[in-house]
């Protein structure tokens, strides 16, 4: 009863500024946001890039969102799928929040897309983008601030083609996003393929897998390795004088690993469709306040993170605050009118962004730290390859 | 595949099996002399690894980080065993299974309060910074060889500790029959705590030397651990032989069987086919060896307790 009191009191106190239908139990004028980051297990890193990037965009939107005062309810999946539908489950049923944003992993997403959409509220992954729902499972509830993993890989295919590789070894862990990697990259890489290597996701000592690629003397070498995996094949590449040979990755060399690679990773490539280099105000303005605020750099978990925070704000303003009318929020959602830190970013059909996509150096800063920086723009204006597929009802 | 590669690849699977050594060393004393299953051995291995890091860091140098590591873990490990373990002995296997498996979530929170999620840099230390070129192409660092004479050295050390001591006497005396040893006026619980504490600095020493090859995170002793337990129930519990030769075997088996099974796959399938089933049975390859080898010797290669 203490809620319902509490609710109807802060409801007495707003309710003149706030919109008229509140059918949805919120507190008036007020928004309240389900934060979905992993607190948990080696890839915390990642979730709490995540985390600080969306608040370093509330803190920007001096804590609202639309003009509403905006509330942030922690979610922490643990990277378990179950856990993740409990905690969200509550979060819409006891908290009641109007949105659900975040996300690192896609088969937490995929576990919590159901019961997030079917409640009728609206799902904004900052970093998942699997392919599942960016064709024919593509939603009306559900956007994200992200990209479709496949363009991330296809961007090194196309860096191969460009640079005249021909031929190229391919090294993956032995999964499903692991052999998504090699087809992203292989949709836009025509060459030869000297040898794929697909090693356990537990993989500690990738000798072996060194030796080879020694003895095969590719042109280049193409590789997904996130978290741990990427900080060790890194060290283990350059500790095998290995270097001279162009290392081509995603998700292997970003600013959440560098700082355990450090100068290992200097000179490795990398893609992406931000760089905390890229020059535009908006991006100056986040990577500055991000650093003084955290004291790290941040990595495109945080770039993500906050570009949702500056979408939903856009969004709840272009509705006029209503968040009960799912129309005009999906409307103002679609129209994406922020002010990206990617410089240039719009909706697909699919609701995933088409956008620039970069090929990536990681270089020592003045101030001893590490990141990644833009080389050259490989593909614009990219739309990702299931958005044909979608029917959008 | 060219007799170059091949030796290189036998050398990355000694050096492998010379680190699983390390670890399972302290891993079969404590569970051959006490009859006591440490899950938490893994998480001892990471302490070092942590405080191999945290110590070369505050020094500015890897050695004096080690020469600290080593004593630290060694605290480190008297203090879990008269805080937690000591209550155990005499426990069934399923209370220490599941107490030491409180200790590592314990600890891997621990870690992470302290040092954070994201994995530690250890730099290589600069003498040994450079590589040899053993095929045309490929260095091989330096330090991987120090770290397989170091293991080396160690080993022949614990041999000469365990075989040619009083001391090394009284722990097979009581991996065979504590009960007796005990009865013959020796004080078991001091020497289960020397052997836990001397286990702990092993686990410690292996984490120290791997933390400039693999990263140093919370968690990374949960997969040594698997490994480690293979090695000992191969090698047989209790003796630090057996173990030895399990940890090569185990090291050889999945470092050759990663290079070579996808090889040989393709002489049955297609090449994507073959890629693919060749990594999925290279990981597996470590634990069907366990089972042949369970299969004709039950008790491992070199059982130390008898009937």
């Amino acid at each position: 009863m203490n809620l319902i009191s509490r609710r109807g009191a802060m409801g007495g106190a707003l309710g003149l500024l706030s919109a008229p239908a509140i059918l949805h139990a919120q507190p008036a004028g007020g928004v309240k946001i389900g934060l979905v980051a992993v607190q948990t297990g080696p890839q915390a890193a990642l979730g709490s890039q995540l985390r600080d990037g969306f608040l370093m965009g509330l803190r920007h939107l001096n804590g609202r969102l639309g003009g509403l005062t905006a509330e942030t309810v922690m979610i922490d999946d643990e990277l378990k799928p179950d856990v993740a539908v409990t905690k969200v489950r509550t979060a819409l049923e006891r908290d009641r929040c109007d949105f659900i944003v975040g996300v690192v992993f896609s088969n937490i997403l995929q576990a919590i897309i159901r019961p997030v959409t079917e409640a009728n509220t609206f799902l904004i992954s900052t970093n998942a983008g699997p392919s599942t729902f960016a064709g024919r499972g593509c939603n009306p509830f559900f956007f994200t601030t992200s990209y479709n993993n496949d363009q991330v890989h296809s961007v090194i295919g196309q860096v191969c083609e460009d640079q005249g590789y021909k031929r190229v070894f391919v090294m993956v862990p032995n999964y499903q996003a692991g052999r998504d990697a090699v087809a992203g990259f292989k949709s836009r890489f025509k060459g030869e393929v000297v040898d794929e290597v697909y090693v356990p996701l537990t993989q500690l000592d990738f000798a072996a897998e060194l030796a080879k690629i020694a003895a095969a003397k590719p042109d280049a070498i193409f590789t997904f390795m996130p978290g741990g995996l990427g900080v060790n094949l890194v060290r283990q590449y350059r500790q095998a004088g290995l270097a001279h040979i162009p290392f081509l990755s995603t998700f292997t060399v970003d600013e959440a690993v560098l700082p355990a690679q450090q100068d290992a990773a200097v000179g490795l490539f990398s893609a992406a469709s931000w760089a905390p280099n890229m020059d535009n105000a908006a991006n100056r303005r986040f990577v500055t306040d991000f650093e003084a605020a955290f004291n790290y750099v941040p990595a495109s978990y945080a770039a993500q993170a906050y570009d949702g925070a500056m979408l939903l704000d856009s969004a709840i303003r272009r509705a006029g605050g209503r968040l009960a009318d799912k129309d005009a929020i999906r409307a103002g959602l679609r129209a994406a009118d922020f002010a990206s830190v990617r410089g240039n970013f719009k909706f697909g059909v699919n609701h995933y962004p088409v956008q620039d996509f970069w090929l990536l150096k990681v270089a020592k800063r003045a101030d001893g730290k590490f990141q990644t920086e833009t080389v050259r723009k490989v593909l614009e204006n990219n739309v990702d390859p299931w958005a044909a597929e979608c029917r959008m009802r | 595949m060219s007799t170059g590669l091949f030796l290189v690849q036998a050398l990355n699977g000694l050096q492998l099996g010379i680190l699983l050594f390390l670890v399972a060393a302290g891993l079969t004393l404590v569970f051959g002399v006490m009859d006591f299953i440490n899950l938490a051995h893994g998480v001892q291995y990471m302490l070092g690894a942590y405080l191999g890091a945290a110590l070369a860091a505050a020094t500015g140098s890897f050695w004096l980080g080690l020469l600290w590591a080593l004593p630290a873990a060694l605290i480190f490990g008297l203090l879990l065993e008269v805080l937690v373990f000591r209550h155990l002995y005499d426990r069934d296997h399923l209370s220490q299974v599941l107490a030491t498996f409180g200790v590592i979530l314990f600890l891997n929170q621990a870690v992470k309060a302290i040092w954070g999620a994201a994995p530690l840099q250890v730099p290589v230390p600069a003498l040994l910074e450079d590589g040899v070129v053993l095929m045309p192409g490929l260095q091989y660092p330096l330090y991987r060889i120090a770290v397989l004479c170091a293991g080396i050295a160690t080993a022949l050390g614990l041999w000469f500790l365990v075989e040619r001591t009083r001391l090394g006497m009284l722990v097979r005396a009581g991996a065979t029959n504590a009960p007796m040893v005990s009865a013959l006026g020796v004080d078991i619980r001091r020497l289960f705590m020397l052997v836990f504490a001397f286990g702990a600095m092993l686990a410690g020493f292996a984490g120290v030397l791997a933390g400039p090859i693999f990263s140093v995170e919370p968690g990374m002793g949960d997969h040594v651990l698997i490994l480690a337990f293979v090695v000992i129930v191969i090698g047989g519990i209790g003796s630090i032989r057996g173990a030895f030769i399990a940890a090569l075997i185990v090291g050889l088996t999945d470092t050759l069987g990663k290079s070579l099974m996808p090889d040989l796959m393709r002489l049955f399938l297609d090449p994507s086919a073959a890629r693919q089933t060749g990594a999925a049975l290279a990981s597996m390859l470590v634990y069907i060896a366990m089972a042949a080898i369970l299969a004709f010797r039950p008790r491992g290669l070199f059982p130390a307790r008898s009937g």
